[in-house]
C-alpha cells in the first residue's frame, strides 16, 4: 500500500510499482510516477517545514515549480542538494530527503519561538536591527542564516560528471502542455528542425491534471498520447523531458537545464547528471501555461491549505487524497474544479466559500446542481489547527467587501483549497524583455509586445485561458514561427474541444478579517520569505514607493520561487494601499533561472584537466621525464627549473644560471610567438608599428622592437628578422603572441588597407631551442653545417642551415648577454632535436635551464620582461630606452610620448636597485620610499619590479619602476616589508649588472 | 549571446568575434600637427550611446577579418554590418530619451 | 633527404595507435588523428585573375571562392579560411611534401601580391566520424552542424570547440554510420583537445 490516503485506482501513477523512500528519517512507499510531495501526501503528511522567519509550521502547497514550502534536502554530502521542491522531484526507489528548515526537527521546533516574539520582527527587521553596527552584521548572520536555513551544501566534491552542449532550431516550444502539442505539432508538421522543452517528464501539461475534458471527442489525455506518438516520429523534432527552459537571453539564446539521470535509481556511469543546452532558436513559441493564485486571508499558510488545482493534480494525476474533509475558498469559476473532483473523488467538500457576491460559471452552475453547500459573499476570515489545518472561520463581506459582517461560522477541515484566479507564466517572454499588459477581466499580466523578433507566447501563459483557445492559439503560433523560419506549412492541427474560461472572478487582493491587520492573524503574501500584507503596508508607511523597492525591503518575491505564487497579489496590495491601479505600479524584474539550476551544467567538463588547456611544446615529454617543474605562462606550461639531487628552488636556479655563463645552457623558447610577414610594404609596415627604424634592415639581420599602443604605453618587444627583401619574422612574447597579431591585423585591415602586407602565425610551426654559453659556438659547429663565425654569423644575425640533419632556421640573438642561437626546426623535429643536443652538449656539461634561470639571466644584463617591467602604464622612455624610439618618423603611439603628461619629472622610471646587504633579496612588489614613518601610509615612490639572487654577481640585484627614478641614482630608498623589517637600498648607476660592455655577447 | 553575420562568413556566435569598440574613429594623418587635446580625443574619448552604435568587431576565431556593426545598445538588436571602409548604411534607429 | 621516423606528433605521448584498436567496436563516434599533415597557408587577393590563375596551375585545382567551401582532388584539399586566405591541405605525406607543396605555390608565375606559408608543422588533425560525430563536436562548437545549415560534405568553417580555435572540414556524410570531420588545431593543444573529445564522446560510446 503506497500510502493510507491513496485512491485504489487511476491517475498517472503505477499502482503495481511501490517505491521505498525516506522523509525526516522515517521510511514511507510511494508509487512510481509519484513526485516526492504526491508520495507525501499519499501517506498523510502534509508538514514538511517551517517558515523562513517565524518557523511557523507549513505544508504543501502546491503541485509545481510554483512551491514556496516543500524545499527539501536530498540525498548525503557529496551527493546532496539543498532547496529542492519536493513538488518537482520524481520519487525514486531509495530516495532520502529531509526538511532544511526545522532544528532539531520539524515537528519540534525550537525556532518556532520567533511565532510568539513575531511582533517584533517586521519587514525590514534585519536590516534595522543589525546593520548597526555594520560589523556586527558579520555575526548576527551567521545566528540567523543558522535558524532559517535554507538547506546546506555539499562539503565534499561534486563527484558527478555534467555536460554542456550547444544546439540549433528553427522553433522552440517551451511547455508541452495543450498549446505546446497544438504548437510543436504544427511547426514539426512543417518539416521545421523543433525542439519542445517540458520540465515535466510526461507531457500534456495542465491536462494531466483534469478529470473530465475531452479533445477531439477524445478524453484528453488519450489526444496527449496520440500527439506525442506523431511528434516522436518525426526525425526534424527533438523532445527535451524533464528540462526546463530557465532563461530567455538575447538573439534567440536560451538556456535549458535537462535532467538526464536523478529519476533513475541506478545512474550508468557513461551518463551526465545534468546537461546544459544552450541552444539557439531562430523563433520562440512559449507555452509555458499559468499559475494559480492563492487568495491572501488570515493565517492562509497553515499545512493543509493549498491552491485549487494543485489538489486537483493530486486527486487526478496522482489519485491520491489530500484530506477528508475539505473547504474550497474561491473567487472565480476554477476553484469549483477542485470541489467536484474532489467530490468524485470521496472527499467530502464541507462548503465552497466563495467571495464573489453572485457565483456563476459552468462549473460553478455544475457545483450547484450537485447540491454543494455554497456560501457566496463570504470569505474565509482566519484558520485554526496547530500542524495542520483543523477548520476555518467564515463570515459574510459586508457591501464594499473592505470588512466582514455578522458572525463568524467554524467549519471543521483538514484541506482548505483556494483559487485567487490566474497568472500567465510570463517569465521567459520577461526574460527575452518582452512587456506586459495588464489584463483588466482576469486579473493578470498577459503578455504584450516582444522585443525579440520570432517570439510568440500562445496558449494560459498568453491569457487565453480556455481549451480550445490554448489548442488553437498553440497551433496558430506553431505554424507562424515554422513559416517565418521558411518552412511550407504542414497539414493544419486542428483539435476541438470547450473553451470555458475561469471567469466571472472577484478581484480581491487582501482578504478582510475580524481583527485588525497584522494582530493575531498574519495574512501571508509570500510564504517562501514569510512576508505578511502587514509587511508590506510598513513599507508604504515607511516611505517605500516603488515596487523594486518594495520587494527589497520586504524580501516579497525574492527565494527560490522568485514570486510565482505572491508577486501579483503584493502589487495588488500595494496598489490599493495607494489607491493607484494596478498595472500603474507595475511589475518587478522577471530574471533567470526560472526555477535554479545546478552549478554543474556550467562547469560541465571543463573541470579538473580541462578547466583551461596547457598548452605543450613538442619537447614537453622531455620536461615531463627530466623532472622539470612547470610554470604557467597564460596556456602555455614551461619548464620553471630541473632541481636535481634533492635540490631546492634556489640551488637549482644557481646551478642553471652559472652552466650558462659559464659553459653552455639549453632552453626551450618555442612558446615566442612567431609571426610571418610577408609583402612588398612589410618594412613600410614595420617601420610604422615599431618604434625604431626598419628600412634599412639587411637580409639575414635581426633588430630589437618595441611596439607601443596608441596611448604610448609599451605592449610588447621582440627581436624581428628580415628573412628576404620582403619577408621578415616577428618575435613576441609568449604571452602577447594572440594580442599583437590581432593588434597588426587591426592596423592592417582598417588604418592601412593600402599597404601589402600579409601575417601568418607560425608560433607552433617551430619548435625553438636556444643555445646559450661560451660554448655555444662549439657545440653548434658540431651539430650544423651553417657558417659560424662571427663575421658569417654576428650577433643580430641569421642564416638558414641544417642542425641535426634538419632545415633550420639559426638567428643569433641572446636574452641572456652569452654567446647564443636560437635554433627554430619543423616542430615535429623538435623532440628529435632535442635530444641530439642534449647528447652531443654532454661533454659541455649543457644544462637545461628553465624560466627562473632564464629571468635571472636577463635581470644580471638589465633587459626588461613586458608585462615585468612594464603594465600598461610605462613608455620607453620611462625604460630609459629612448634609443629604441625614433625621433624622425611616425609610429603607432608617438604623438602620446610627447603629450604635457608623458613630460612630468615625476613619472615613474625603471632604474637598478642594489640593496645594502649584497645578501638581502627584496620581495618583488616591495614599494619603496624616501624616509620610513613610524606606521603606514606614508609617500611610495614605485615598487620593486624585478629582483633575484645573482650567482654570476655574488648579490643580489633587482630593477623598480620609481618616481623620477633616473634622477635618483645614488640615492638610498627604503623597502619598508611585511612585519616590521626595512632594507636600505641604493639607485644603481645602471641596471646592466654583469658584462656591461657586451663582450660575451658579441665575442 | 549574441548571433553576428560577418560579412565573410555569415551568422555565427559572438564567442568567435572580439568588439573593437566604436567604429569611423580615423587615425589622424599627421599625428605631430594635433593639440594635446585633440591627440586625447582620438586615443581616449568614445561615445557611449544609448541606442544606435557603430561598433568594430574582429571575427577572431574565424576569418580574423574586421568589419562595422551597427547595433542598438538597448535591445542588443543588430541594424546592420558593413565592411571596413565603408560608411554606414541608412539606418532608421529607435530613439531613446 | 630528412629520416621521417626523427618526427613526431603531437598526441605521440598518448600512445593513439594501441587506444585506437581498442575503441574501434561499435562506437558511435570514432576518434583518431590523422598523423603530420602537410599544409601551406595561402593568401592573395581572390578577385585576381593572375593569382587564380597561378594556383590553379601551381594545384591543378581551382581555389575554392565561396565562403565556407572547399576544393579537393586526390592530392590535395584547399579550405576557405577568409576573403584572401586558405589553406592547402595534403595528407599521409612525406615529410617534405610540406616544402614542396609551398614551393610550387611560391614558383607559380604571375605579378600579384601573395603570400605561401608553411604551417602543417604547426597543426594536429582529429578525424571523427560516426552517427554522434557532429553531437560531440556540439558539445564544445557553436556552429550549427546540421545538413541544411553546414552543407555536409566539403563544407568547412574556422571557429572554436571550448577553449581552442579549430578548423572543422567535414570529408564525408557517410563514415562509419554519419558524417565525419578533419578537425584541425595548432598543436600545443592537441593535448587538451583530444582529452576533451574523448570524454565528449563518452556517453555515445559505452562499452
Amino acid at each position: 500500500m503506497s500510502g493510507r490516503m491513496r485512491l485504489p485506482h487511476g491517475g498517472q501513477v503505477d499502482h503495481e510499482k511501490p517505491l521505498s523512500f525516506t522523509f525526516n528519517g522515517k521510511t514511507y512507499t510511494g508509487l512510481a510516477g509519484d513526485t516526492l510531495a504526491s508520495a507525501l501526501l499519499a501517506n498523510g503528511v502534509h508538514l514538511v517545514g517551517r517558515s523562513f522567519k517565524y518557523h511557523r509550521p507549513r505544508g504543501i502547497v502546491t503541485a509545481g515549480p510554483e512551491e514556496p514550502n516543500a524545499l527539501v534536502q536530498v540525498g548525503e554530502d557529496p551527493r546532496t542538494d539543498p532547496n529542492m521542491k519536493a513538488t518537482q522531484l520524481e520519487l525514486v526507489e531509495g530516495l532520502s530527503a529531509r526538511s532544511q528548515n526545522a532544528w532539531p526537527s520539524v515537528e519540534f521546533d525550537i525556532g518556532a519561538v520567533n511565532t510568539l516574539a513575531a511582533r517584533a520582527i517586521p519587514a525590514g527587521f534585519y536590516y534595522k536591527t543589525f546593520m548597526w553596527p555594520a560589523s556586527a552584521w558579520k555575526t548576527y548572520e551567521h545566528v540567523i542564516r543558522r535558524a532559517a536555513g535554507l538547506g546546506t551544501s555539499p562539503q565534499q566534491r561534486d563527484p558527478d560528471r555534467y555536460d554542456k552542449t550547444y544546439a540549433h532550431c528553427d522553433v522552440l516550444v517551451v511547455g508541452a502542455g495543450p498549446a505546446g502539442l497544438a504548437a510543436a505539432l504544427a511547426a514539426g508538421r512543417s518539416g521545421a528542425r523543433v525542439v519542445l522543452v517540458e520540465q515535466d517528464h510526461l507531457l500534456g501539461g495542465a491536462l494531466l491534471n483534469a478529470s473530465e475534458e475531452m479533445i477531439d471527442g477524445v478524453p484528453a489525455l488519450d489526444w496527449v498520447r496520440s500527439a506525442e506518438t506523431e511528434l516522436a516520429q518525426m526525425p526534424n523534432l527533438r523532445i527535451l523531458r524533464r528540462t526546463v527552459a530557465y532563461g530567455a537571453f538575447d538573439h534567440g539564446f536560451y538556456g535549458l537545464m535537462e535532467n538526464v539521470t536523478d529519476h533513475l535509481a541506478e545512474a550508468p556511469d557513461h551518463l551526465p547528471r545534468h546537461r546544459l543546452w544552450k541552444l539557439r532558436a531562430a523563433k520562440a513559441v512559449f507555452c509555458c501555461g499559468a499559475i494559480e493564485r492563492p487568495l491572501v486571508f488570515a493565517d492562509n499558510d497553515r499545512p493543509g491549505v493549498m491552491t485549487a488545482s494543485s489538489v486537483q493534480s493530486y486527486v487526478n494525476r496522482y489519485a491520491l487524497k489530500p484530506g477528508k474533509r475539505a473547504v474550497v475558498f474561491t473567487n472565480n469559476d476554477s476553484g469549483y474544479g477542485a470541489a467536484l473532483d474532489m467530490t468524485a473523488a470521496g472527499i467530502e467538500v464541507a462548503a465552497v466559500i466563495d467571495l464573489r457576491a453572485a457565483p456563476g460559471g459552468p462549473l460553478t452552475e455544475r457545483a450547484e446542481a450537485a447540491g454543494l453547500r455554497i456560501l457566496a459573499d463570504h470569505a474565509i476570515i482566519g484558520t485554526a489547527g496547530k500542524k495542520r489545518v483543523t477548520k476555518v472561520r467564515v463570515a459574510e463581506l459586508s457591501a464594499e467587501g473592505d470588512a466582514v459582517v455578522g458572525t463568524a461560522e467554524e467549519i471543521d477541515c483538514d484541506l482548505v483549497a483556494v483559487s485567487g484566479g490566474w497568472n500567465p507564466t510570463v517569465h521567459l517572454f520577461c526574460h527575452a524583455k518582452g512587456s506586459l499588459e495588464w489584463d483588466e477581466d482576469h486579473a493578470c499580466f498577459v503578455p504584450g509586445k516582444a522585443m525579440q523578433a520570432g517570439q510568440q507566447v500562445a496558449g494560459s501563459a498568453n491569457g487565453a485561458f480556455g481549451l480550445a483557445a490554448c489548442l488553437a492559439e498553440g497551433a496558430e503560433a506553431g505554424a507562424a514561427a515554422a513559416a517565418e523560419a521558411g518552412f511550407e506549412p504542414g497539414a493544419a492541427v486542428t483539435a476541438e474541444s470547450d473553451d470555458r474560461d475561469f471567469l466571472p472572478g472577484r478581484w480581491m487582493w487582501l482578504v478582510p478579517s475580524d481583527k485588525p491587520l497584522g494582530q493575531k492573524a498574519k495574512h501571508f503574501v509570500d510564504q517562501q520569505n514569510d512576508v505578511t500584507a502587514a509587511d508590506l503596508k510598513l513599507a508604504l508607511r515607511e516611505g517605500y514607493v516603488s515596487i523594486e523597492h518594495v520587494k527589497r525591503y520586504t524580501t516579497t518575491g525574492m527565494a527560490t520561487d522568485q514570486g510565482k505564487l505572491g508577486n501579483v497579489n503584493a502589487i495588488g496590495i500595494v496598489a490599493e494601499a495607494f489607491g493607484r491601479p494596478l498595472p500603474e505600479v507595475g511589475v518587478t524584474t522577471f530574471r533567470p533561472p526560472f526555477t535554479p539550476v545546478s552549478f554543474g551544467i556550467f562547469a560541465g567538463r571543463d573541470v579538473d584537466d580541462l578547466l583551461d588547456p596547457l598548452r605543450r611544446t613538442p619537447m614537453h615529454a622531455w620536461h615531463e621525464r627530466n623532472g622539470a617543474l612547470f610554470e604557467d605562462v597564460g596556456q602555455w606550461r614551461r619548464p620553471w627549473y630541473y632541481p636535481q639531487f634533492g635540490e631546492d628552488m634556489h640551488q637549482a636556479v644557481n646551478r642553471e644560471v652559472k652552466a650558462v655563463r659559464e659553459s653552455l645552457g639549453v632552453l626551450d623558447a618555442s612558446t615566442l610567438g612567431k609571426i610571418d610577414i610577408q609583402g612588398p610594404d612589410a618594412a613600410e609596415f614595420l617601420n610604422r608599428v615599431y618604434t625604431n627604424a626598419w628600412k634599412k634592415l639587411d637580409i639575414g639581420k635581426a633588430r630589437y622592437g618595441l611596439m607601443l599602443g596608441e596611448d604610448g604605453m609599451v605592449m610588447d618587444d621582440g627581436v624581428t628578422t628580415r628573412l628576404g627583401e620582403n619577408h621578415f619574422l616577428m618575435t613576441t612574447t609568449t604571452g602577447n603572441a594572440a594580442p599583437v597579431l590581432a593588434h597588426l591585423e587591426d592596423y592592417l585591415q582598417t588604418e592601412w588597407p593600402d599597404l601589402q602586407v600579409y601575417l601568418t602565425s607560425v608560433t607552433e610551426q617551430f619548435a625553438t631551442i636556444t643555445l646559450s654559453g661560451p660554448n655555444a659556438r662549439t657545440l653548434m659547429a658540431e651539430l650544423s653545417d651553417a657558417e659560424l663565425s662571427p663575421n658569417a654569423l654576428p650577433h643580430m644575425g641569421y642564416t638558414a642551415a641544417k642542425v641535426a640533419g634538419v632545415p633550420a632556421r639559426i638567428f643569433r640573438i641572446s636574452f641572456t648577454g652569452e654567446l647564443s642561437y636560437e635554433i627554430n626546426v619543423p616542430a615535429s623535429f623538435g623532440m628529435a632535436v632535442w635530444q641530439t643536443v642534449m647528447t652531443a652538449g654532454e661533454r659541455y656539461g649543457i644544462t637545461p635551464y628553465g624560466t627562473e634561470a632564464m629571468h635571472v639571466l636577463r635581470a644580471e644584463k638589465g633587459y626588461i620582461i613586458v608585462g615585468q617591467e612594464t603594465d600598461g602604464s610605462v613608455t620607453p622612455l620611462d625604460l630609459d630606452m629612448g634609443w629604441a624610439v625614433s625621433k624622425t618618423k611616425d609610429f603607432i603611439g608617438k604623438r602620446s610620448l610627447t603629450r604635457a603628461d608623458m613630460q612630468k619629472p615625476d613619472r615613474k622610471q625603471l632604474v637598478g636597485i642594489l640593496t645594502q646587504d649584497p645578501k638581502e633579496v627584496l620581495p618583488e612588489g616591495a614599494q619603496l620610499v624616501e624616509g620610513v614613518l613610524p606606521q603606514p601610509p606614508m609617500p611610495m615612490l614605485g615598487h620593486v619590479t624585478s629582483s633575484y639572487y645573482s650567482p654570476n654577481c655574488g648579490r643580489s640585484i633587482a630593477m623598480a619602476l620609481i618616481k623620477g627614478g633616473l634622477a635618483r641614482k645614488g640615492e638610498t630608498l627604503y623597502a619598508p616589508l611585511e612585519g616590521g623589517k626595512t632594507v636600505a637600498c641604493v639607485v644603481a648607476e645602471s641596471p646592466v649588472f654583469f658584462d656591461p660592455e657586451g663582450k660575451r655577447l658579441n665575442g | 549571446m549574441l548571433v553576428i553575420t560577418c560579412p565573410y562568413c555569415g551568422p555565427r556566435c559572438e564567442s568567435e568575434f572580439s568588439n573593437g569598440g566604436e567604429a569611423h574613429i580615423e587615425r589622424p594623418k599627421d599625428p605631430e600637427s594635433l593639440s594635446d587635446a585633440e591627440w586625447a580625443e582620438f586615443v581616449f574619448l568614445r561615445n557611449n550611446p544609448k541606442g544606435l552604435l557603430l561598433e568594430r568587431w574582429n571575427h577572431a576565431q574565424g576569418c580574423r577579418r574586421w568589419f562595422n556593426v551597427a547595433r542598438d545598445t538597448v535591445t542588443y538588436e543588430i541594424l546592420a554590418v558593413y565592411p571596413m571602409g565603408s560608411p554606414p548604411p541608412a539606418l532608421a534607429p529607435k530613439r531613446y530619451v | 633527404m630528412v629520416e621521417s621516423y626523427l618526427r613526431q606528433s603531437a598526441l605521440a605521448h598518448l600512445g593513439l595507435e594501441a587506444q585506437r584498436a581498442r575503441d574501434e567496436a561499435a562506437a558511435a563516434v570514432r576518434l583518431h588523428e590523422k598523423v603530420l599533415p602537410a599544409a601551406v597557408n595561402l593568401r592573395g587577393d581572390g578577385d585576381d585573375p593572375a593569382f587564380l590563375e597561378a594556383v590553379a596551375q601551381a594545384l591543378g585545382l581551382t581555389l575554392p571562392l565561396a565562403p565556407n567551401t572547399t576544393a579537393s582532388n586526390a592530392e590535395v584539399a584547399i579550405l576557405w579560411l577568409g576573403p584572401n586566405e586558405w589553406l592547402v591541405i595534403q595528407h599521409d605525406a612525406a615529410p617534405d611534401a610540406e616544402s614542396h607543396l609551398a614551393t610550387r605555390l611560391r614558383n607559380a608565375p604571375g605579378d600579384f601580391h601573395s603570400a605561401v606559408t608553411e604551417v602543417g608543422e604547426s597543426l594536429v588533425c582529429i578525424h571523427l566520424a560516426g552517427p554522434r560525430a557532429a553531437d560531440v563536436i556540439a558539445k564544445g562548437c557553436p556552429l550549427d552542424l546540421h545538413p541544411s545549415v553546414f552543407g555536409g560534405a566539403g563544407r568547412c568553417a574556422q571557429s572554436h570547440l571550448s577553449k581552442t580555435a579549430i578548423t572543422l572540414h567535414q570529408v564525408s556524410d557517410e563514415e562509419n554510420g554519419g558524417p565525419a570531420f578533419d578537425l584541425y588545431t595548432r598543436r600545443s593543444f592537441a593535448d587538451y583537445l583530444w582529452r576533451w573529445l574523448s570524454d565528449a564522446a563518452r556517453e555515445y560510446n559505452k562499452a
